[in-house]
């Protein structure tokens, strides 16, 4: 069987990487854009892993695990904001939650 | 074991497509499924490269758990509303152009560099709990210690954050 070429996983996480990126800006629903960043997040993940893998390092999943340590700790938080900002608007559409802009 | 040959692609189809319907979906419900499927698909690509304890926690933690609360907020605060909120199109067709764009940029990064493999990933001994667990606690004892302290202010921060009478 032959082995599948470095470049291969660049690309397919390139991809997965931009789709993310285009999800945070085209949509609107802030869980949707909670899930785009979780998205990029994971697309990464799978590069270091890949790059791991490729050159014999295990520094590479042990950073892949500290990402997803931190990953866990930030949609906790972030699921806990959303839900408080839903409770005193009624809304998550962040057209309308627009505060903070100039 | 032709079909071995084909995983990378099939794998990479399933979650490239769950990906591109997460962000096409009417319902924030069917997001949040195609991301699960997304997920389960990356962990896939872990088990190619013989990442296996990679492979569990990601299952564990993005597909057990993250998705999990993501569908709790969705059903528990009733955001199932579809099609709510119409952005201009020509914000759509911008935000397109500008991923586009990106992508070719870090193909093109890709493309130029000259990259030197070292090791056949399937057959690496790296992925394994046991080499991974030695190398976890000898070198980086002290990050592992201080996930743990990132931990504990996450949860006493989402606890403090829920209270209903915080003011």
């Amino acid at each position: 069987m032959q082995v599948i070429p470095l470049e291969y996983y660049i690309f397919f996480c390139s991809a997965l990487f931009v789709i993310g990126v285009v999800g945070v800006l085209v949509k609107r629903n802030a869980l949707v854009i909670f899930m785009s960043i979780e998205l990029m997040l994971n697309s990464a993940n799978l590069l270091l892993a890949a790059f791991s893998a490729y050159n014999n390092d295990p520094a590479g999943q042990i950073f892949v695990f500290f990402i997803m340590v931190v990953a866990a700790a930030e949609v906790a938080i972030g699921l806990a904001l959303l839900v408080m900002i839903y409770r005193s608007t009624h809304t998550i559409d962040i057209n309308v939650l627009n505060k903070l802009k100039w | 074991m032709v079909f071995s040959g084909y995983l990378f692609f099939i794998l990479s189809f399933i979650a490239i497509y769950a990906a591109l319907k997460v962000l096409l979906s009417k319902s924030p419900m069917h997001s949040v499924l195609y991301l699960t499927l997304a997920f389960f698909a990356i962990g896939g690509h872990y088990i190619l490269l013989n990442a296996q304890f990679l492979a569990v926690v990601h299952i564990i933690v993005y597909a057990g758990a993250i998705m999990v609360l993501f569908i709790y907020t969705v059903m528990l605060l009733n955001l199932n509303v579809a099609g709510e909120f119409p952005k201009s199109k020509m914000a759509k067709v911008a935000s397109i152009l500008a991923g586009g764009l990106l992508m070719l940029t870090l193909v093109g990064i890709f493309r130029s560099y000259d990259l030197k493999v070292i090791a056949d990933p399937a057959l690496n001994q790296i992925g394994l709990v046991k080499t991974l667990g030695k190398v976890l606690f000898k070198d980086y004892l002290l990050p592992f210690e201080l996930s743990s302290i990132l931990f504990l202010a996450a949860m006493v921060g989402a606890v403090m954050l829920g209270k209903k009478d915080i003011y």
